[in-house]
């Protein structure tokens, strides 16, 4: 990756996908990324879901910090987040309602997302609006990448073929191991790409780029 | 799913286990499971709360969202009460039993955002669950939970002590334990329908 100013718009955009990714690096917003990660489809609806209410929410929060007094910060960043996320389960509830179906109550618990308030609390709180939509972009993307990495090795070793939207990607004659569908098949997976990441950083850098944190 | 309160309970603890099949509550589960103590701890904290959350949503949910049919408000009713409740839970031990707090003192407001307090007020709304059936699986799921995490505390103590490859220390031999009791935790699907 190419060497960038840490205090450059294109940081706060380029940071939540490598340096500070939001699954991989800091370990947040674990629920849903296992237990929706079982195909591509539901890996997207999830990564657009969690995207939307990011980008609605590090705007607002960022756009009101000045007014907000410190002291309730915490009860009005609930608020502004839970009403973006019922706005995006509304939406899904209206237009695609087998993806609705699918994800079930892990769209509501967005709301509980760490991710989400992490960047509320931590960035947008503290940084002009072009800043915190960077960052949320950023971040947002930074999610649905993780979730679909995780999802298509799921889903390929799962079913042994990979599908999107209905469309076959790639298909593969080889014995369908169910086990990677259901739960041990999720933590297993992240087991090992943590294990991975971990062990490329090691290698890498001398120095971490990201700690992880538990 | 089956109504009577014996498959709810057995349900929540051990087929639909929150952390190994459901994966509510993943943090704390990965955060203080490093030790028996805190776990025992967090565990406690969480059944007192989730409990207590169950009832409360419930009442709220079919006592004031239903008649006044705003059940759409669903998702900022349920964290406002659960954030509103933990506070009041903690404000009152403080004041009225001192050792409770003191044990439960830093796990609590790590509760308001865990997944499993809203996720169980939706899992109550979403299956229809009556009274009895929300505080009945109200403390079944939490013990679920303290379970696991009591089985994931002693295991990570062993494994402190042990060799593990120096990419997977931490976090990510941790998922690969859980992993494995998950696949266990499996064994017990098929014992309810």
């Amino acid at each position: 990756m190419k060497r960038m100013t840490k205090q450059g718009n294109w940081w706060e955009l380029a940071k939540g996908l490598f340096a500070e990714n939001p699954v991989f690096c800091i370990v947040l917003g674990l629920c849903p990324t296992l237990a929706i990660s079982t195909s591509l489809d539901n890996a997207l609806g999830m990564g657009a879901a969690a995207t939307f209410v990011l980008l609605g929410s590090n705007i607002f929060i960022s756009a009101i910090r000045n007014k907000t007094p410190d002291k309730i910060r915490i009860p009005i960043f609930i608020v502004v987040i839970a009403s973006f996320v019922t706005i995006v389960s509304l939406l899904m509830q209206a237009f695609t309602p087998a993806l609705n179906k699918a994800l079930g109550i892990y769209v509501p618990l967005i709301v509980v997302n760490c991710i989400i308030f992490g960047r509320a609390e931590a960035f947008a709180f503290k940084n002009n609006v072009i800043k915190s939509t960077l960052d949320a972009i950023g971040m947002g993307i930074g999610f649905t990448l993780s979730l679909l990495l995780i999802s298509s090795i799921r889903e390929f070793l799962g079913t042994g073929a990979l599908k999107l939207i209905g469309i076959t990607l790639i298909s593969a004659p080889i014995e369908p191991a169910m086990v990677f569908i259901l739960a041990p098949g999720a933590l297993l997976v992240m087991g090992l790409l943590l294990g991975l990441f971990a062990h490329l950083r090691n290698r890498k850098y001398e120095k971490t780029c990201c700690e992880v944190k538990g | 799913m089956s109504t009577s309160l014996f498959a709810i309970i057995i349900g929540a603890i051990f087929v639909n286990n929150f952390i190994l099949t459901r994966f509510l509550g993943l943090c704390p589960f990965f955060g203080v499971s490093k030790k028996t103590k805190p776990a025992i701890g967090m565990g406690l904290a969480v059944i007192f709360v989730v409990t207590m959350a169950s009832v409360v949503t419930w009442l709220v949910y079919n006592l004031v969202l239903v008649p006044l049919h705003i059940q759409y408000l669903q998702i900022i009713v349920f964290i406002l009460v659960i954030a509103t409740l933990v506070q009041f839970v903690e404000l009152f031990l403080k004041r009225y039993n001192l050792f409770l707090y003191k044990a439960l003192g830093i796990y609590l407001p790590l509760i308001t955002t865990n997944c499993i307090v809203l996720g169980i007020a939706l899992l109550n709304v979403q299956e229809g669950y009556s009274f009895i059936q929300a505080l009945v699986f109200g403390i079944a799921g939490p013990v679920g939970f303290a379970l696991a995490l009591l089985l994931m505390s002693g295991i990570r103590e062993r494994l402190e002590l042990s060799k593990v490859p120096k990419a997977f220390q931490g976090l990510p031999i941790a998922f690969i334990v859980a992993s494995l009791m998950s696949m266990a935790f499996l064994a017990f699907s098929g014992i309810i329908q």
